[in-house]
């Protein structure tokens, strides 16, 4: 079964039949750019790329795949990050088109000012390639919330992190990887509807019991 | 889907004009229309419905799918009237029919019998607007009932021995718990707590016409897309049309309210989609735009008789905001949670609701809750214990582990009421629509500060207690952000020091009736939307009262 499909039955199971018409003509621009980025990273041919040049999709795919690396489990590049971007930088992300064109030479000159010898970012060994993008890092780690006003302006590196880490994680069924690899990754499951026990702690649990006296004493 | 609704002419003089169809004018046009007036209903937000919700958190938390916009309604903010105010987003809520109560997390605790009578008990605070309500715990007891009942409570009823006296159990059972609510309960019981199933506003039970929950997780920020949340939209506003004689009118952006000679209000004036501007004629308007709207059209609806602003005569129209205090510790466990099955809240505690301030040196009180309530990307931007690289192998192995692992435990307090802390008009900054965009000027009281600390410590002992493997807390600082928009046009017997009279009628203006979190003259301790729709159910039933007996028109 299809991951539209799962979407498309729940939505449809649970709301009235305009549901069926509102799909059809509103699907987000976001699922376009996810069933993209998918079909491009599986296909054998060369994709068409939307605002990227194949130069510059050969940088972003090289700088995503540190942001989250495929190791023992896949990471950016199984996920089609690279062709989210492209395909989001037309649609959702069209204001940060400008940080990206201004990114590209700034990560150029970076990485020839720390390795003389190399002009491409992704020309350099992994290990070269972390410690370029360490020089970019001014994000403290943690700390954020989803309602805390952000930044106005971030760093072209700060902009392709949370890029990737939205291709990544976005809900595979609402616009994010129809394969779901990042949702796989962090072992959420892929469904929208739970019936508990939910997880470990409360496989065996009773329910909830007034407090007897004698309880209450010993506490 | 919208059933037919009448189509008043704005030239129509119908009985209200409720500006806002959130947590209050929803119920007030619910009311007030099933009691044989015709209401208008202007809403700024688009009519969406459940078709229309997404798990998408780019469209929902980035985009404001649900939410005002910062680009067409900025404002700014600033700490203290000194200062000049800077252009920064300073609050969320919800622009859309059903308001706010679309995309909360619904938590939905009674106000206590002390959150009404605190001022007489403890005397006054130095610096503070600290008063007593005009209304006690009792006065709006059997308009709580009628929120869990018509609207729709999940909850187990005498569970906390804090609770305060009811008339009626819930309508229905609590939802399941969570393996967050089984750690907080086991935890708090050790500590010799008394930790009992969160009262939320979803279905545990199918109403007809709504699902109960399905558990998706997807709850703060997001709109339910069965029904099982019990917004406006998706129970007052549905009771509203199904009269026939309540017209929901979405994407109507209501700029001012205008008066007659004789000082009454005779309807609202607002921009269509298109910005053409109309005024849809009333006999008596309501005003339910929440907190920081509500003041803000006061303010923009100023004229030769309220130079200050509209009912102003007290000077307090957007001044005494509170936000509510609050803290979060997050803690990692040994095994899954999966947490982010469910909803967000299944266990919480209120043994902290009042401290003596004797003993522990500030006013104020709380209570505490366990809660996962990130979807995967705000997780893994801000889930993550600190010192955790942003990105790299570290960084991913982290978040894979963690994702299922992770429960937060929030406290959620009192803020005192300072009559510096308010909304008002930028001098500069307008709106895509032209108008003086709104200006946040907050600093919580030193007590606020003291209270959030104080829980936070109780809620990082309860992880200790739980056995997290890893545990944390957000740092607590001074707010520059609006959620809970409380104050700004508070209820009280002395038009001298209030805004409106304990019926919702504003002091000033006979036939203009406010209801929403401006209306509140404490904060209570974290959750204001039930009380809000209690209020708005008894502002209604007052309205009515007051209609019936002509005595809105003469």
């Amino acid at each position: 079964m299809t991951i539209d499909t799962n979407r498309r039955d729940f939505l449809l199971r649970s709301c009235s039949s305009l549901t069926a018409v509102w799909l059809s003509t509103h699907w987000p621009a976001l699922l376009s750019a996810a069933t993209h980025a998918r079909a491009a990273a599986q296909a054998s041919a060369p994709t068409k790329l939307q605002f990227f040049t194949p130069e510059q999709a050969k940088e972003i795919d090289a700088i995503t795949a540190r942001i989250i690396p495929t190791d023992e489990t896949p990471g950016a590049r199984e996920a089609g990050v690279s062709y989210f971007i492209d395909r989001a930088l037309m649609t959702f992300a069209i204001d940060d088109q400008k940080v990206y064109r201004e990114g590209f030479p700034e990560m150029q000159a970076r990485t020839h000012e720390l390795f003389p010898t190399l002009d491409k970012f992704s020309a350099a060994t992994p290990e070269q390639q972390d410690e370029i993008l360490h020089s970019f890092d001014e994000q403290a780690a943690g700390n954020r919330r989803p309602y805390r006003p952000r930044a106005a302006a971030q760093s072209f590196f700060d902009t392709v992190r949370l890029h990737t880490i939205v291709a990544f994680l976005l809900d595979p069924d609402a616009g994010g990887d129809p394969n779901g690899v990042g949702w796989k990754v962090i072992d959420r499951e892929r469904q929208h509807m739970f019936q508990p026990p939910f997880g470990y702690y409360d496989k065996n649990y009773a329910g909830w019991q007034p407090v007897s006296p004698s309880d209450k004493a010993k506490s | 889907m919208t059933p037919e609704q009448p189509k008043y002419k704005t030239s129509d003089e119908v009985d209200f004009v409720v500006v806002g169809s959130g947590a209050a004018g929803g119920i007030i046009a619910k009311e007030l229309s099933e009691n044989g007036f015709r209401v208008v209903v202007l809403e700024q937000g688009p009519y969406l419905t459940e078709a229309d919700f997404t798990h998408n958190e780019i469209k929902v938390l980035n985009e404001d799918l649900l939410t005002n916009h910062p680009k067409l309604q900025p404002n700014t903010f600033r700490k203290t009237p000194n200062e000049k105010a800077k252009a920064q987003r300073a609050l969320v809520y919800g622009r859309l029919v059903g308001g706010t109560s679309v995309h909360f997390t619904a938590n939905f605790w009674r106000l206590h019998e002390i959150d009404f009578v605190e001022r007489t008990k403890l005397g006054p605070i130095a610096g503070t607007g600290f008063v007593d309500w005009p209304i006690t715990y009792a006065d709006l007891e059997p308009y709580y009932t009628k929120v869990e009942w018509e609207i729709g409570v999940s909850g187990l009823a005498g569970a906390s021995p804090f609770d305060p006296p009811r008339s009626k159990p819930f309508p229905m059972p609590p939802l399941p718990t969570k393996a967050s609510g089984v750690i907080f309960e086991q935890a708090a019981r050790k500590l010799g707590w008394n930790p009992f199933p969160a009262p939320m506003a979803i279905l545990s039970q199918p109403r007809p016409g709504r699902s109960a929950c399905i558990n998706c997780g997807f709850c703060l920020a997001f709109g339910c897309e069965v029904g099982a949340k019990s917004s406006s939209l998706a129970s007052a506003i549905r009771m509203a049309e199904k009269t026939g004689r309540c017209e929901i009118r979405p994407n109507s952006y209501v700029h001012r309210i205008e008066l007659d000679a004789n000082g009454r209000a005779t309807g609202a004036a607002y921009f269509d989609a298109q910005r053409n501007v109309h005024l849809q004629k009333a006999k008596a308007v309501v005003i339910s735009a929440n907190g920081a709207e509500t003041p803000r059209l006061l303010l923009l609806s100023a004229n030769k008789q309220f130079p200050n602003g509209l009912a102003n005569s007290s000077g307090l129209v957007g001044k005494y905001l509170m936000l509510n205090s609050g803290a979060v510790a997050v803690g990692v466990f040994d095994q899954p949670l999966n947490d982010y099955k469910g909803f967000a809240v299944s266990r919480i505690l209120h043994d902290f609701y009042e401290l003596d301030p004797h003993k522990v040196g500030f006013y104020g009180g709380g209570g505490i809750d366990a809660r996962f309530d990130i979807t995967p990307i705000g997780f893994a931007n801000g889930g993550l214990p600190p010192g955790t690289p942003s990105w790299g192998k570290e960084f991913k192995h982290t978040l894979a582990h963690n994702f299922t692992r992770t429960m937060e435990v929030m406290s959620h307090g009192t803020s005192l009421s300072v009559e510096s802390n308010s909304f008002s008009l930028d001098p500069e900054l307008k709106d895509a629509w032209g108008l003086p965009a709104l200006r946040m000027t907050y600093k919580d009281h030193p007590d606020d500060m003291k209270l959030a600390t104080w829980l936070n410590a109780r809620a990082l002992e309860l992880l200790d207690a739980a056995g997290a493997q890893k545990k944390w807390s957000f740092p607590i600082e001074e707010q520059q952000f609006a959620v809970h928009l409380l104050g700004t046009c508070r209820m009280g017997n002395d038009p001298k020091t209030s805004v409106i009279n304990a019926d919702h009628r504003t002091h000033d203006v006979k036939n203009l009736f406010l209801c929403d979190g401006s209306s509140l003259v404490t904060s209570g301790r974290g959750q204001p939307t039930m009380t809000i729709e209690a209020l708005a159910f008894r502002a209604a039933d007052r309205i009515r009262g007051l209609a019936k007996r002509g005595e809105l028109t003469a």
